[in-house]
């Protein structure tokens, strides 16, 4: 038996039938096609899948598409497109905060996420924020970087 | 990735969630679903669970849109009551609760990660019984209560009674916890949580020790142990030493919190090894408020 959602995605009112058993991410990727959002452990732990509800970073492995009915998601692809880059998104290339890219967007979406509530946190704040999020590549020394220089 | 097969059902008030379960004996209801979905994923409850319900949520009642579940209100006798909805990342952020509640709020942000506690609930960190619930270090030292709604009307459980066994509580079947209670004369109590894990966020605590001091009230000293016994553990002999204030007390205390413990092997830690570090940060959190730190 769907359910009837209405939610908007990056701005966009979809309203779409889902099935119980759809996750957000599901959701996301496999019916809406946007795909920055991945799917690593599928159990919360590694933060590949964050996106923004509501303004607030979750884990959209987490969260079954039926419960986003009547909120607001941002996806990576809500944040800027390959030729309009959020400012984040310029401090990560040009201080070499990505590698394979794989946990990027989920760490861009909750630095935004931590931003909103607190903009000027200290690196140890954000080092917080990024807890929940996995990069097996830079060692977090070039993300934390670039996240001082935007909020400098 | 699709989970197996699961039905969704929202609840819009109180009375709707009791009357879809009602229907549906064998839904779950569901708050943040950080532990439920994982375990419609596995197919099997965690392994906290057996013992408890075993079997894997296959209806969830969602209830995140029940307005009075959403929020954390004062009630009448001055106790701020947090609703079953409410987010842990709400709960630590919450001016009055981060004033007078130190010690939530520190087990609080202990509790998985920056976005699984934008989702997660302090009413489903208890729910799920696991003996390794953060936020049960805080509530069972300030003697919490839990407010629950079922078909026989509204209880209050105290929480040193809502942990029967690792996934098992004390709520009644198609029981709602609607929300959780803390007494006004618990404010201004000031502890301390010690925590060791493999990492410092995400993973669940190898050992936790929360050690806290409320001035005023009988016992003053609490000490609660987690993932060392089936449930979340007070130690009331440790704490009653301690307020005696004798010699070597916190060595003394962290002695008797060893043998109150009974913790088993597994992936993250020995047994011995567990029992070691309970002394440890027993020891260290008495430490802690003696000499006037802690929160």
């Amino acid at each position: 038996m769907g359910t009837e959602i209405k939610v908007e995605v990056n701005g966009v009112v979809e309203s779409r039938e889902v099935e119980g058993n759809q996750t957000l991410l599901s959701f996301l990727r496999d019916t809406l096609d946007l795909t920055g959002a991945k799917e690593g452990c599928n159990e919360g732990e590694c933060g590949s899948c964050v996106v923004l509800l509501d303004g607030l970073a979750v884990n959209s492995c987490l969260i079954l598409a039926a419960e986003a009915d009547g909120h607001e998601v941002t996806t990576i692809e809500g944040i800027g497109d390959g030729e309009n880059l959020h400012p984040l998104q310029k401090a990560f290339l040009k201080h070499h905060a990505v590698q394979c890219g794989f946990c990027t967007s989920g760490i861009i979406l909750s630095t935004l996420s931590l931003l909103k509530e607190n903009d000027k946190p200290s690196e140890q704040e954000i080092r917080e924020a990024l807890s929940g999020n996995l990069c097996r590549c830079t060692g977090y020394r070039q993300i934390v970087d670039a996240i001082l220089e935007v909020v400098s | 990735m699709l989970l197996p097969e699961l039905s969704y059902l929202r609840a819009r008030s109180v009375e709707e969630a009791l009357a879809l379960w009602s229907e549906k004996p064998d839904a779950r209801f569901m708050a943040g679903g950080t532990d439920l979905l994982p375990q419609a994923r596995c197919g099997t409850c965690s392994p906290v669970c057996k013992g408890g319900d075993s079997s894997p949520p296959r209806t969830v009642i969602d209830v995140k849109s029940i307005p009075e579940l959403r929020e954390i209100r004062q009630t009448e006798d001055g106790s701020l009551a947090i609703g079953a909805a409410v987010s842990v990342a709400s709960v630590a952020r919450h001016p009055e609760l981060r004033r007078h509640y130190p010690l939530l709020v520190d087990c609080c942000l202990s509790l998985g990660s920056y976005p699984l506690r934008n989702r997660a609930t302090v009413v489903g960190n208890i729910c799920n019984a696991s003996p390794c619930a953060d936020t049960s270090a805080a509530l069972l030292a300030l003697d919490a209560r839990v407010a629950a709604v079922g078909p026989g009307g509204r209880r209050e459980i105290d929480m040193g009674d809502f942990f029967q066994g690792p996934g098992q509580t004390a709520l009644r079947a198609g029981e709602l916890v609607v929300e959780v209670l803390l007494h006004e004369k618990y404010r201004g109590g000031r502890g301390h949580y010690g925590r060791i894990a493999r990492r410092r966020a995400v993973d669940i605590s190898t050992v936790a020790v929360a050690v806290s001091y409320f001035a005023g009230l009988e016992p003053g000293h609490r000490i609660t142990l987690l993932s060392v016994a089936p449930t979340p553990l007070r130690v009331p002999e440790a704490e009653k030493l301690l307020d005696r204030k004798g010699p070597d007390a916190a060595e003394k205390a962290a002695e008797i919190c060893i043998a109150a413990c009974s913790p088993i092997d597994d992936v993250r830690a020995s047994a011995g090894y567990r029992r070691a570090m309970v002394g440890v940060l027993a020891e260290r959190g008495v430490r802690t408020l003696a000499v006037g730190a802690g929160r």
